[in-house]
């Protein structure tokens, strides 16, 4: 098989880019260890109450360290359960002050569901048996949207909650 | 050996899978428009018709019915010119459109119904009713008849010309045959042995990740199925519309080769933000994911050397010139390029989407569907629409005139246009955060949500403009199938620029590539699937209520 040189040059530019490209992505994932979200613990989706962080208490925002948080996250169609406020009626707005480390840690109890923060990285399937969770800092104060993005029935853009990343 | 012509037997069992093709285009395009007006807030649905229930016939309709329909269609006509059709091979063919058919009229029933507001990818747990279900299983097996009857067709041809090398249209032909074949083994396998039993209640529970591992397993090969026709004509058929040869045989098959070996064993990258797979193996398909480029760009190089050296040819010379030398005033041509031109934007977004972590940027974002209307709906149509211009009057015995040559060419301008304005803003729209599959949404009030209002509002004016190209498009079947003076439109085929060109043997070898195909999925698979199956939570009962299947 004949190749034109500058297919030859065409095809080396290209094949070489695509090995440093791909150098890049691994160093990313398994050296500096920003790995797409792929928890592995399963649990029973017909009973997630059974698992510590899932338990009505343990909803919304947790304190855990200093400057250091837990918000788990119970989905359903069509709703977050982030726990209930001091009035008893649940909680729509987590707060979290800018620079904490914070770990996003959700479940499904029924449909697949998707748990996206937008404007950040924060983006994640949430799939009946597993759980998901995101370890992230925000570091930009502001407003943001929590919001379903994968089909989970007709009620799927009702879904929502917001986050406000405050100075602390 | 190629034949003159397409005898009246083989062109009506074409126009045959054509005729669907464009109804499911009108259909899906009027689907298209409604959810464009839905998403801009300033409009609702008449007759309690659900968004989410428009979104499904509308990527049905699209991405499944057009494209099947149009591209089994398309590669039947290729491989009667290329290496003849028997009876039997006829009846055959026959026989998988009838079972097409009727499963596309049972899901489709279904969908009509509310009873499986599922949306295309059928995700479980939600549980649309099993005619659904049963329609799709149908429609694939049909399919599969198509695959065996191609494949047979290419052997017969062999058995007549010993040791001669086959056909480049039926090369190709057989390879995207054998990526559907592979592929659809997949989905098949989880409709007919996971969604049947289970929304017949024969069983109780679902394992969701099996079944999605499995979906996507075919998932991503499906959209190297839609490309690859388009492949087949910028390879075999524009050289000759543009007055040149092909560029070189062996590199047309290296590409299909590739895409043969490397399409297959990457629906992980649809799965990067999914818990329950390590991302050990998340990476290895990613990187196996980015070697279709090679083959993507052995072809721009191979289209580009053929457009240069035609334009040479014709006298035009200079750094640039060259590009004057091709037929812009013909839509044959126009079409198909323009959706080489929307392939460098997609493909780059393509890029993007893929790598690894940067793919949680954008996941499940409206960007998504900005860069497959880019992708499928912009390269692959227009160049099904290219197509369309000649091989439609050639099916029918009729003429393509000049009147619908110049509408042809208004109607590719629309496309872009339309497509640019949607196109652009479901990207800007989707690097904002906006996600994709919502009705109109304000999100409990937030600013964000009401920054992406005014990209949606953009979205249905470019929908707008994109529905206006679909009724044009229809018009211009209409007038080719039916209206048109009769005569002898010619069907291109491109000779080589170099006919003593030697391909090597080995390229035609098809027990060797499907054994590396095999083994490339087996080593992608065989471990991150066990691991799934061996750590497999409880699995989940069936949700009908979310989707109003009650
Ligand atoms: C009039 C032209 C078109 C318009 C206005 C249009 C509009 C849209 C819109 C707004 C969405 C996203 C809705 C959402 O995520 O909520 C969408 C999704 C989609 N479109 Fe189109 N589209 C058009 C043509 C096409 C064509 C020609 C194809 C395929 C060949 C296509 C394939 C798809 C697919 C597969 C989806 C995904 C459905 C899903 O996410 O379930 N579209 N379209
Ligand atoms: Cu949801
Ligand atoms: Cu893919």
């Amino acid at each position: 098989m004949h190749l034109h040189k500058y297919e030859k040059i065409w095809l080396t530019f290209g094949i070489g880019s695509l090995l440093v490209f791909l150098i890049v992505l691994g160093i990313g994932a398994f050296y500096q260890g920003t790995q797409p979200p792929s928890c592995l613990v399963t649990i029973d989706p017909q009973n997630v109450q059974a698992h510590e962080s899932f338990k009505e208490e343990s909803l919304g925002l947790q304190k855990v360290g200093e400057n250091e948080y837990v918000v788990n996250v119970l989905a359903s169609a069509f709703q977050y359960n982030l726990g209930k406020d001091d009035k008893g009626s649940p909680v729509r707005t987590i707060r979290i002050p800018k620079g904490a480390n914070v770990t996003f840690q959700a479940t499904t109890t029924d449909v697949v569901h998707g748990f996206q923060i937008a404007g950040t990285n924060v983006n994640m399937m949430l799939e009946p048996g597993y759980i998901s969770d995101f370890e992230t800092t925000l570091d930009n104060p502001g407003e943001y949207t929590i919001l379903c993005n994968e089909y989970c029935g007709i009620g799927q853009h009702t879904m929502s909650a917001v986050l406000e990343v405050y100075e602390p | 050996m190629i034949s003159k012509r397409i005898e009246k037997p083989d062109a009506r069992l074409s126009i045959g899978f054509i005729y669907i093709a464009f109804i499911a285009l009108f259909l899906g395009g009027l689907m298209g428009l409604l959810q464009t007006l839905v998403r801009s807030g300033e409009f609702t649905l008449p007759f309690g018709i659900g968004y989410y229930q428009i979104l499904t016939a509308h990527g049905v309709l699209l991405g499944l019915v057009l494209t099947t329909y149009f591209i089994i269609g398309f590669q039947y006509t290729l491989m009667s010119k290329s290496v003849g059709m028997s009876e039997k091979q006829r009846k055959w063919a026959w026989i998988s459109f009838t079972m097409m058919v009727i499963g596309t009229l049972m899901s489709g029933t279904m969908i009509l119904l509310g009873k499986a507001n599922v949306l295309y990818t059928f995700y479980a747990p939600l549980q649309a009713h099993p005619i659904f279900y049963i329609g799709l299983a149908l429609f694939v097996v049909g399919t599969w008849i198509s695959c065996f009857v191609n494949f047979s067709q290419l052997r017969q041809w062999k058995k007549k010309y010993p040791g001669e090398k086959s056909p480049l249209m039926a090369f190709m032909v057989v390879i995207n045959m054998l990526i559907w074949l592979i592929s659809t083994l997949g989905v098949a396998a989880t409709v007919v042995l996971q969604y049947i039993p289970w929304s017949l209640g024969m069983v109780e529970e679902i394992d969701i990740l099996v079944s999605r591992t499995l979906f996507w397993y075919f998932g991503h090969p499906l959209v190297y199925f839609w490309l690859l026709p388009a492949y087949m004509a910028w390879y075999t058929i524009i050289p000759k519309i543009i007055g040149g040869k092909i560029f070189s045989d062996s590199l047309a098959r290296l590409a299909f080769i590739l895409f043969l070996l490397f399409s297959i064993p990457v629906g992980f990258h649809h799965q990067l933000t999914e818990p329950g797979i390590d991302p050990f193996w998340k990476y290895i398909q990613v990187v196996l994911t980015f070697m279709v480029t090679i083959p993507s760009l052995i072809t721009a190089f191979s289209m580009f050397a053929t457009f240069e050296m035609t334009g040479r040819k014709k006298g035009y010379t200079g750094l640039f010139r060259w590009l004057k030398g091709l037929p812009w005033k013909d839509v044959r041509f126009l079409a198909p390029f323009i959706g080489m031109v929307a392939f460098i934007p997609g493909g780059a977004g393509g890029l993007i989407n893929a790598s690894n972590q940067l793919n949680g940027v954008i996941h499940n974002t409206i960007w998504v569907t900005g860069h497959f209307h880019l992708t499928v709906a912009t390269t692959v149509v227009l160049t099904f629409f290219g197509i369309s211009y000649w091989l439609i009057p050639v099916l029918t015995g009729r003429k393509l005139t000049k009147q619908i040559n110049k509408l042809g060419i208004i109607q590719t301008f629309i496309w872009a246009v339309g497509m640019t304005i949607m196109s652009g803003s479901m990207h800007i729209e989707g690097l904002l955060g906006a996600p994709r599959r919502s009705a109109f949404s304000n999100y409990g009030g937030t600013q964000q949500a009401q920054e992406w209002v005014g990209y949606q509002i953009a979205q249905a004016i470019g929908g707008s403009i994109l529905f206006i190209g679909i009724l044009l498009m229809v018009y211009i079947f209409i007038k080719l199938a039916f209206r048109t003076p009769k005569g002898e439109e010619e069907f291109p085929v491109a000779e080589y620029a170099d006919p003593t060109e030697r391909t090597p043997k080995v390229f035609e070898n098809w027990r060797l590539w499907i054994g590396i195909a095999a083994v490339l999925i087996l080593i992608a698979y065989t471990i991150p699937f066990i691991d799934i199956i061996q750590n497999a939570p409880p699995g989940s009962p069936g949700f009908k209520w979310p989707i109003g299947n009650t």
